[in-house]
């Protein structure tokens, strides 16, 4: 059985073996999640079975509709996902030091980037290393983009297309100014749907299916509430998780989003969810003291120091941004075009950003917000200060930030960041003082 | 109204590490810099497209940072393949100009856009004469000139500039060619900037006989059709057909060959690549034009651009070492 995440991040390096206390034996794993691991081999196996018999494969965009190649009957693999993956089991280093070295791009990339484009360059020969997996995210004969995350990653499909001489089915959502999607970008995206389509079925020589696009979109839009729910149960008191475990369930959305083997995995982990707000349970180790939401991508190379240190001080993360990246509700193509332009934190302006976040802060009951400076990815930095003034105004909440990255261990202090969140628990600490003493 | 480009600057930066990480680029660092200091005082409003991750940014920063000249973003489609970019565009240019016409109470017409365009699209042949012309005359025309002719078009009223330049072009022609024992070498990049960096090429023996720089030639390499519809249409085509710009989505990666052929029509040794610092657009480019112009037997060189860094000692080294092994 593959690991997930969060497990993978239990892989400790010798001075956090030497830190760390006796080993505890493991809670059994929740079914949801052996129902994940079952569904990331079968994203796997599937793909190079296609890649087997001949078929088209894909690498796609973290949020491109990916109703589209499902509809299809296409399958897909996502990049940003497997770099994490390579990222939280340490397995980074080489792909960086290779992209930087003979590849010859610069530092300042996006690691994801960094790995995914040395990995492409092995997969066609044009670069020699051990895959780390074994090559299992097979050579793709497509790709497929949208821009909501961010800039890079057009520039990174620019670069894989070259590299690997196939063609991108592109679909520009546009960044949101605005605080709504303007009805001219809803036409421009709905043009490029129908192109991408029609583009799509000739590549792939597959045919288009009404019906059968319908049936996909109803398991997405399922999904999509299943997803939203499992993170909204967070707001009991205490919460019924470990945050940082909702992590590991990425996948399901990222993947498999209009796939049933998600709707599966989500019911079953909405269940546990529920049976451990019925019995008063939670997989949070210790008394939850302080509950935070947390900005920004994990920081995956480090996300078992940033339990450890958030375990603790009884610092439980009940809300993140990724709750509402993949709520993804639309009937029609008109709706899909609004609704992915829109999806992605990255692609909104900063009063819709303050806004989500500020519904959170009160809806999970906050306390504290902890902002990941991630060093890959200007988009959600460059505007955090200002959102972090503000949204610390309006929600009278304290924020601490740190340096990290979401896949390059180069960029993490973990003195930093312990430093970081004792100063936020002092300033949470002292305003819940306050708030007994009224 | 006269517009001008912000392209940042030499400042020591105080205000904008409110706003921005340190690893936004120099130009954003400086024009956020400027914008809460106060030295971008007396413009009307700032019009910024959302080309970059950090642009996309920009918007909101300056939105709340600084309240007192209006921020107008622009949002260019980036799928030109797509025919719907074009209305799509023509929309986004609408919602600026109404945002200009509340800013300022006046409205534009159609006679004065496409009398404009002409003025522009004038002005860009001008540029590309001057490009020519300052090669025969590279004793006169040293980078620092060439990129003041190129950089002073950002504050003229387009048409007095499109006036000057022709009367630089007709008195460099009156003058002998300059045989020039210099190398000859092309920029590519954002920007080249400061001058101490331009002086650092001469000072090797390097003349500056073409570019591909953002702020300079790639202004004026595509004209506004003249046909295709009304003013605001053939703007929306202008963009569609602009091409070899990082910041513009376009697949094969096409610098290289770009480049290469730049350098053969100006006969050109090299090409020295001004990397911008914390520019991904850019970065993502540099890799393949660099193998392609290496390919295609051009020696290239990159620095690091950073004008909010006085230091130049390293640069200097780097620059003499690729002179001499031109």
């Amino acid at each position: 059985m593959r690991e997930t995440q969060a497990d993978q991040a239990k892989i400790s390096t010798p001075g956090e073996q030497a830190a760390a206390s006796a080993p505890k034996p493991r809670r059994p794993k929740p079914k949801s999640m052996v129902l994940l691991g079952e569904q990331t081999e079968a994203l796997f196996e599937n793909a190079r079975l296609a890649k087997e018999r001949g078929e088209k494969v894909g690498w796609s965009a973290s949020i491109f509709p990916q109703e589209i190649p499902e509809t299809l009957g296409l399958n897909i693999l996502y990049p940003e996902n497997h770099s994490a993956g390579i990222a939280v089991r340490h397995q980074a280093d080489p792909f960086l030091q290779k992209c930087e070295g003979a590849l010859g791009y610069s530092n300042d990339l996006c690691a994801y980037a960094k790995v995914n484009l040395v990995y492409a360059s092995v997969l066609n020969e044009e670069s020699e290393m051990e895959l780390p997996d074994g090559g299992r995210l097979v050579k793709p004969d497509f790709l497929l983009l949208t821009n909501n995350i961010c800039n890079q990653l057009t520039k990174w499909y620019e670069n894989l297309a070259r590299e690997l001489d196939i063609p991108v089915f592109f679909i520009d959502t546009c960044y949101n100014p605005s605080d709504y999607v303007t009805e001219s970008r809803v036409r421009y995206v709905r043009a490029q749907i129908d192109q991408l389509i029609r583009d799509l079925c000739e590549f792939t020589g597959k045919s288009w299916d009404d019906e059968r696009f319908k049936e996909i979109m109803e398991i997405s839009r399922r999904n999509s509430y299943l997803w939203e729910r499992s993170y909204n149960l967070m707001d009991c008191k205490p919460a019924p998780l470990s945050g940082f475990e909702l992590f590991n369930y990425m996948s399901a959305m990222v993947c498999n989003r209009g796939k049933e083997s998600s709707t599966a995995v989500l019911e079953q982990l909405n269940a546990e969810i529920e049976e451990h707000i019925r019995e008063g349970t939670s997989t949070f180790p210790t008394e939850e003291a302080f509950r935070v939401s947390w900005d920004g991508i994990a920081c995956w190379p480090y996300l078992s120091h940033n339990l450890r240190t958030l375990k603790k001080y009884g610092v439980n993360m009940v809300a993140s941004s990724y709750g509402k990246a993949w709520a993804i509700n639309y009937e029609d193509l008109d709706g899909m075009a609004r609704a992915y332009c829109f999806a992605s934190t990255n692609g909104d302006n900063a009063t819709t950003m303050i806004a989500r976040r500020l519904e959170a802060l009160k809806k999970f009951g906050c306390e504290g917000t902890i902002y990941h400076v991630n060093r890959s990815c200007k988009v959600m930095d460059c505007q955090m200060m200002e959102v972090q003034r503000q949204l610390s105004a309006q929600a009278g909440v304290p924020f601490a930030s740190f340096n990290g990255d979401q896949a390059d261990y180069r960029n993490y202090s973990e003195a930093q960041f312990e430093t970081r969140i004792q100063g936020l628990v002092e300033i949470m600490k002292q305003n819940k003082e306050a708030k007994a003493d009224d | 109204m006269i517009p001008m480009g912000l392209w940042g600057g030499q400042a020591e930066l105080k205000l904008a590490k409110s706003y921005l990480p340190a690893f936004a680029c120099p130009i954003m660092q400086a024009d956020m810099e400027f914008g809460l200091n106060g030295t971008y005082e007396g413009l009307s409003a700032v019009i910024i497209p959302t080309i970059c991750d950090t642009l996309r940014c920009m918007t909101q920063n300056w939105r709340f940072g600084v309240p007192t000249i209006p921020m107008i973003p622009i949002v260019y489609p980036q799928n030109r393949k797509s025919p719907a970019s074009v209305d799509y565009l023509i929309s986004e240019y609408e919602t600026v100009l109404t945002v200009l016409s509340t800013v300022t109470g006046k409205m534009m017409n159609e006679a004065a856009l496409c009398e404009t365009i002409e003025i522009y699209n004038t002005h860009n042949a001008m540029m590309r004469e001057f490009s020519r012309a300052a090669n025969d005359h590279l004793d006169i025309i040293t980078p620092v000139e060439r990129h003041t002719v190129m950089k002073s078009a950002f504050f003229y009223e387009k048409s007095e500039h499109t006036a000057i330049v022709p009367n630089i072009v007709e008195n460099l022609k009156t003058l002998p060619a300059y045989c020039c024992p210099d190398k000859r070498v092309i920029l590519s990049g954002i920007t080249c900037e400061p001058d101490e960096l331009l002086e650092i090429l001469r000072e090797n023996g390097l003349c500056v006989v073409g570019d591909d720089l953002a702020q300079e030639m790639r202004q004026y390499r595509t004209d506004t059709p003249e046909k295709g519809g009304g003013g605001l249409r053939r703007l929306a085509l202008q963009w569609n057909n602009r091409y070899g710009c990082s910041l513009i989505h376009e697949l094969g990666k096409p610098r290289g060959k770009l480049l290469a052929e730049l350098c053969r029509e100006n006969e050109a040794d090299g090409v020295i690549c001004c990397l911008m610092k914390f520019c991904d657009p850019e970065e993502y480019d540099q890799p393949y034009y660099e193998a392609d112009l290496r390919a295609g037997g051009y020696p290239c060189l990159t620095v690091e651009v950073d004008h909010l860094n006085a230091g130049y000692e390293q640069i200097r080294t780097r620059i003499q070492t690729f002179s001499e092994m031109l």
